[in-house]
């Protein structure tokens, strides 16, 4: 048994009196890629934003590296090892790609208020660095340099998906969480999204948690899928399990479909 | 694809940070506004009424910067700058002047001063020394006034910070009463008056007859300020404050302290207020609560929105439209405009109907300033940064 990089225990999240999440006990394997999936509205992005500190659990607990990071802060969770992405890109509009790169390793910066004024050799070799570093996780997902100091908000969306990767990986994280990376990719764009992950695990050794839609992908690199639906978790397993399991045909496709399935 | 690469390749957007001004042209227009700001006021009659104007310009330039940073930069609207000039300017009046009478033994207290002020009552310290305290007082209250701004967006700072200003303006007002040590808190609407010239060692005494030192001083204050914006603008900081401005949902994800980077901008930004304050102070003479109001913080406000938000020389040029306009303008050309045709009140009566037409028109004409910034220009015209996400509530 491999040793987990995350594991989150019975996570319950309400809002008033919605449960998004319900009971959720779950855990990432080192150097693995696993996938959440589940219909809209199943609580994957809620049990995304609690993992990331953005909100706080009702109930349960969160461990990453053994380290407890239950309703830490977002900015403290991101410093210890676990970036993400966005659902809805949410990349700085205004700032070039390069820019926005550069805001990833924020957190791996020591610059600061007079170091900054006075630009003292050790910062003005840090921007260097940040600067080149940044440089070279965009090339890593594919942005071509030419495009480096183009405004995020000017790239075309999958250049923004591959730049939101980017941003992430800049802080070099031990666990990276993709919220639906290729949604609104062409199946090619797709293809090259899925080989960049498992460059990603096998290269780096980072763990990858996804959010998809696209059961191609999910397929095709999961080696561990976890099904929600209303908040709950219904069904754990190999690809080969879910893709069988009458409860998510159930869940996916309705009572009626579950039952015609040989 | 074709139409995408043709779209990206025709939008030349230069590089973040940059105008599209080549970079030459505003190396050289910078060392030209540089040249001038030092050499003109030698031509200027020092003891003139310009004189007088540049001076004031060049403080409300200083003030003008410093507001930039907390509203420009990191997007908090502040209303209530002006408390941060009345903190400065107390700390000026408490460290140099006659106002603690009885300080060692009604003797006073002196600390590397000259000339007369070296034998008066009161405390009386040197003016770089204030200047330093002025900016640790302020840096204080700047974060004091962030800490509960800080689980606040958009208006709600607004409300916190304009509630700020007249808390403080109050207590400018009625600290008269408030007494202990043997002193009053503040002198109230009488003022703290003389308050101690600028004492700088080397250089003869400044005197309110000779206003051209007082314009150097000034331009020195300028200079730094200037500096300090481009720095900061140009860094780690002042890309953060650009990333929590457009979504701090993002920026606290990718690793950005919000706390902290806040309250740096509320701090640094404080503490150009209070600088500019201490200098007023010794430079009007006075530390009088009337100075203190809400119209002030709008004053303020309105040069570094009628510059450009965020835009560093926009907000240089805002300050010096309406510090002209205010100071000069409105009481010396056009005061008895309303008299001349038949109407029974001065224009200063009018000041700020004034401003608040000005700022309207240019709402209208130019909502991104005199010298917009590029981003902020993009946000007023992309609607880039709409701050929809909100934190989940973090008390317990």
């Amino acid at each position: 048994m491999t040793d987990l990089i995350l594991e989150a225990a019975g996570v319950t999240k309400r809002f008033g009196g919605l449960t998004a999440v319900d009971d959720v006990t779950f855990s990432i394997p080192e150097r693995s890629i696993v996938s959440i999936i589940g219909p809209n509205g199943a609580g994957k992005t809620t049990f995304f934003n609690i993992l990331t500190g953005l909100y706080k659990p009702t109930l349960g607990r969160v461990a990453f590296q053994g380290a407890n990071i239950t309703s830490g802060r977002p900015d403290k969770i991101m410093k210890l090892g676990i970036a993400r992405t966005f659902q809805n890109i949410r990349l700085f509009g205004t700032m070039s790609a390069l820019e926005n790169v550069m805001i990833g390793q924020h957190s791996r910066m020591k610059a600061g208020l007079f170091g900054s004024i006075f630009r003292t050799p050790p910062v003005r070799h840090e921007e260097k660095y940040v600067r080149e570093h940044a440089a070279e996780a965009l090339e890593y997902v594919g942005i071509r340099s030419h495009l480096h100091d183009q405004l995020a908000i000017n790239l075309s969306y999958g250049d923004q998906r591959r730049v939101e990767i980017a941003r992430a990986l800049a802080s070099d994280p031990k666990l990276l969480l993709l919220d639906e990376p290729t949604a609104g990719m062409n199946p090619q764009e797709s293809d090259e999204l899925t080989q960049l992950m498992q460059k990603l695990r096998d290269d780096r050794g980072l763990a990858i948690l996804l959010i998809e839609h696209d059961m191609k992908v999910i397929m095709g690199v999961s080696q561990h899928i976890t099904v929600l639906d209303h908040g709950e978790k219904i069904a754990e397993g190999g690809p080969q399990e879910i893709r069988t399991n009458p409860q998510v045909i159930e869940a996916y496709l309705g009572k009626q479909a579950s039952q015609e399935t040989p | 694809m074709a139409e995408a690469a043709a779209i990206r390749t025709s939008s030349t957007a230069p590089p973040p940070g940059t105008s599209r001004v080549p970079k030459g042209a505003r190396m050289a227009l910078t060392a030209a506004a540089i040249a001038a700001a030092i050499i003109i006021p030698l031509f200027i009659d020092s003891g003139g009424n310009v004189m007088n104007n540049l001076v004031l310009a060049a403080a409300y330039v200083v003030m003008a910067l410093g507001l930039n940073i907390i509203v420009g930069f990191a997007g908090l609207l502040d209303l209530g700058y002006v408390a941060f000039f009345a903190i400065g300017a107390y700390t000026m009046g408490y460290f140099g002047s006659g106002f603690h009478a009885n300080a060692g033994g009604g003797d006073g207290i002196h600390f590397l001063v000259t000339g007369p002020a070296a034998k008066l009552p009161g405390i009386h310290v040197n003016f770089l020394i204030i200047c330093v305290l002025a900016v640790l007082a302020t840096t204080v209250a700047g974060m004091i006034i962030g800490l509960p701004t800080l689980r606040l967006r958009g208006d709600y700072i607004a409300i916190v910070t304009l509630a700020f200003g007249e808390i403080i303006g109050r207590i400018a007002i009625n600290g008269d009463e408030i007494h202990g040590f043997g002193t009053s808190l503040t002198a109230g609407r009488q003022g703290i008056t003389p308050v101690d010239k600028i004492d700088l060692p080397g250089i003869d005494r400044f005197t309110s007859l000779e206003l051209r030192p007082w314009f150097y001083v000034a331009l020195m204050l300028v200079f730094i300020v200037l500096f300090v914006n481009f720095r900061l603008r140009d860094s780690r900081l002042g890309r953060a404050w650009i990333a929590l401005r457009e979504d701090e949902v993002a920026a606290s994800s990718m690793g950005i302290p919000m706390v902290k980077t806040k309250l740096m901008a509320y701090g640094t930004g404080a503490a150009f207020g209070g600088l500019s304050g201490a200098f007023l102070a010794s430079y009007l003479n006075t530390v009088n609560a009337d100075q203190f109001q809400f119209s002030f913080s709008i004053f303020v406000l309105a040069m570094v929105i009628l510059g450009g938000l965020g835009s560093i020389w926009g907000v240089v040029v805002g300050a010096i439209v309406l510090s002209v306009i205010n100071n000069y303008l409105i009481p010396d050309v056009f005061n008895s405009l309303p008299g001349d045709i038949g109407l029974d009140f001065d224009l200063t009566e009018l000041s700020f109907g004034i401003f608040g037409f000005l700022l309207v028109i240019m709402m209208i004409l130019r909502p991104e300033g005199l010298i917009p910034e590029r981003r902020r220009k993009m946000e007023l015209v992309e609607d880039i940064g709409v701050d929809d996400a909100v934190f989940e509530s973090r008390l317990p």
